[in-house]
């Protein structure tokens, strides 16, 4: 059974000014449990709107977003649930950091759910640990870290809450090789530990080839294609005519596939790269 | 509620209006604004309305966006309104009931100062939607030119404004983006008592200060890299050139206000109990 799901979604930015824009044209996506879905797209292609759709920040015109089956703006009380069952981590979220110190900012999720103070301690405790926060650090300003620090910061923030799906829009963009490591192994280890869905938005190819387990390719306001990640990359063509690319290794095999080397084209990290190469080189051995 | 501050914003259309130089605009406005206080009756006020229609109406720029900017201030014309309704004793008698006594000069005394106020605000929103904000500075520069010889610069003064007009559409975005984000952590800006709501807005306003600073920073760093250093010296691009157009606005503007003050001679001064015995 589907754990999230849209029905034919449509929104529109500013009805009735010259800057009317439509962000999501008859949007349908369908998301199991456990499911690491990457939803990729090139800039202003949807996939922001999208994302707010999914935990009610954002009412469509036409269409529902359902939550196991059930519509979450049916209500008040659907909606406030939604919002803590759904937890989404905005593109820069450093920049929403406001309290004294990183501990207090990391529990203003769970104490707006209303949770005890020992539960709370709990779940700041544990978040901290999955962004790699150490205990030292939770006294400090926010405003005093680095920003691959408030980045993970805000992270926790989110995953304290301890939400069903998390969201994370664009959760490496603007950071260094070293940072963008970082995040990218905290949320395959969150998602390894607690099994739970997890959604990234983004557009590095390169990102979205480790870890997804389903691709949903976004283009023009609508959903393009949706799959694996090798069905997806398949069509690797299709993905450069809408300004998308594939990851850059799977270039390189790509080209030397044209130039007659008996290689895959399905190659998607460096990891799979330098198998493939070296089952080459030794094939290339034994038969010489 | 955020988003339908209108102040400032402009909305890029391609009407007669649009393409007048932001001189001549800049003196409509102030024209315009005194022309709704001096106006003493209703007859010059109509007039001021139907002045105002013939603006909005050219500059194409459609009727609900334009009566959007009252909605932030309904609040204002709604208090005043009952104000004038309640002190106002004058004319007949239309309603009596227990403590409240409410006469055909309080009433029409409300309408013409509601009336007044929005023409105010929607005719100021006017010049600023169909100006952008760089042909304003380069107006406003022009305009107070002439004062330099006394030493004051005016050019700090528009470019401070022009700034502030230019950020505050960027100001609410952040506000929209920092407001959504807090609620995905489940924060609520609608719910509570006032102390609860008010406290709410921390989580809203301490990123704001925070980005803002350290915007004007950026602001700043990015100005002096393209060195500037004040008016001193400054030329524009599109420099700023009075077309016939322009001559024939100014020549409307003169046309209206003579019109004004004519029908303020003539009709006499607003009085509730004529005016009322005119509408019957």
């Amino acid at each position: 059974m589907s754990h999230l799901e849209t029905k034919n979604l449509t929104f529109t930015y500013g009805e009735g000014t010259p800057f009317k824009i439509t962000a999501l044209d008859n949007v349908n996506i369908d998301i199991s449990k456990g499911e690491f879905v990457a939803i990729i797209g090139h800039t202003g292609s949807g996939k922001s709107t999208l994302v707010q759709h999914l935990n009610g920040l954002l009412k469509s015109s036409s269409g529902e977003v359902l939550l196991d089956g059930k519509n979450i703006h049916a209500n008040k009380q659907t909606l406030f649930d939604a919002r803590f069952r759904v937890g989404l981590c905005f593109q820069y979220p450093e920049y929403q950091l406001f309290e004294e110190t990183v501990y207090k900012d990391i529990a203003f999720g769970p104490a707006n759910m209303g949770l005890s103070k020992g539960e709370i301690d709990e779940r700041v405790r544990n978040a901290a640990k999955y962004v790699g926060i150490p205990d030292e650090m939770l006294s400090k300003s926010p405003f005093d870290l680095s920003g691959g620090e408030k980045r993970r910061v805000a992270i926790a923030g989110v995953i304290s809450m301890e939400p069903e799906i998390l969201i994370l829009d664009e959760p490496t963009s603007g950071l260094d090789p070293m940072g963008r490591e970082q995040i990218l192994e905290l949320i395959k280890n969150y998602r390894e530990q607690t099994g739970k869905t997890v959604i990234i938005v983004s557009h590095s190819m390169d990102d979205v080839a480790r870890f997804a387990t389903k691709v949903i390719v976004m283009n023009n306001s609508k959903v393009e294609m949706t799959g694996t990640v090798d069905e997806v990359f398949e069509k690797a063509s299709r993905l450069r005519e809408i300004g998308l690319s594939v990851p850059q290794i799977t270039e390189i095999f790509i080209k030397l596939r044209e130039k007659g080397y008996n290689v895959s084209e399905k190659i998607y990290t460096v990891e799979q790269g330098y198998l493939e190469l070296k089952k080459l080189f030794e094939g290339s051995v034994t038969n010489d | 509620m955020i988003k339908d501050i209108t102040i400032g914003q402009y909305f890029p259309l391609n009407s007669v209006i649009h393409k007048l130089d932001p001189r001549t605009k800049l003196l409509f406005t102030v024209v315009y604004i005194v022309m709704v206080f001096v106006s003493n009756n209703f007859i010059s006020l109509f007039f001021c309305l139907f002045t105002g229609i013939a603006i909005i109406s050219l500059s194409k720029i459609p009727v609900k966006t334009v009566l959007k900017g009252l909605k932030p201030i309904l609040m204002i014309i709604t208090i005043t309104s009952v104000l004038q309704i309640a002190y106002v004793k004058t004319g007949i008698t239309l309603v009596e009931f227990w403590k409240i006594h409410i006469t055909s000069g309080g009433v029409l005394t409300a309408v013409f100062m509601a009336l007044r106020i929005s023409l105010l605000i929607v005719m100021s929103t006017m010049l600023t939607y169909t100006t952008s904000p760089t042909s304003l500075t380069n107006g406003l520069d022009r305009v107070f030119a002439p004062f330099k010889k006394i030493g004051l610069d005016f050019h700090t003064v528009t470019m401070i404004m022009t700034i502030a007009l230019r950020f505050i559409p960027t100001l609410i975005e952040e506000v929209d983006k920092i407001m959504s984000a807090q609620k995905s952590r489940g924060a609520n800006f609608e719910q509570g008592s006032l102390m609860k709501r008010a406290k709410a807005l921390i989580p809203l306003f301490i990123p704001l200060l925070f980005n803002s600073i350290r915007r004007a920073y950026e602001l700043a760093n990015a100005m002096t890299c393209r060195c500037y250093n004040g008016g001193k010296g400054k030329t524009t691009m599109n420099a700023l050139k009075f077309t016939k157009r322009d001559y024939f606005g100014v020549l409307s503007v003169a046309v209206v206000i003579g019109a004004v003050i004519t029908l303020n001679i003539f009709c006499g001064e607003y009085n509730a109990e004529f005016t009322f015995n005119l509408a019957v």
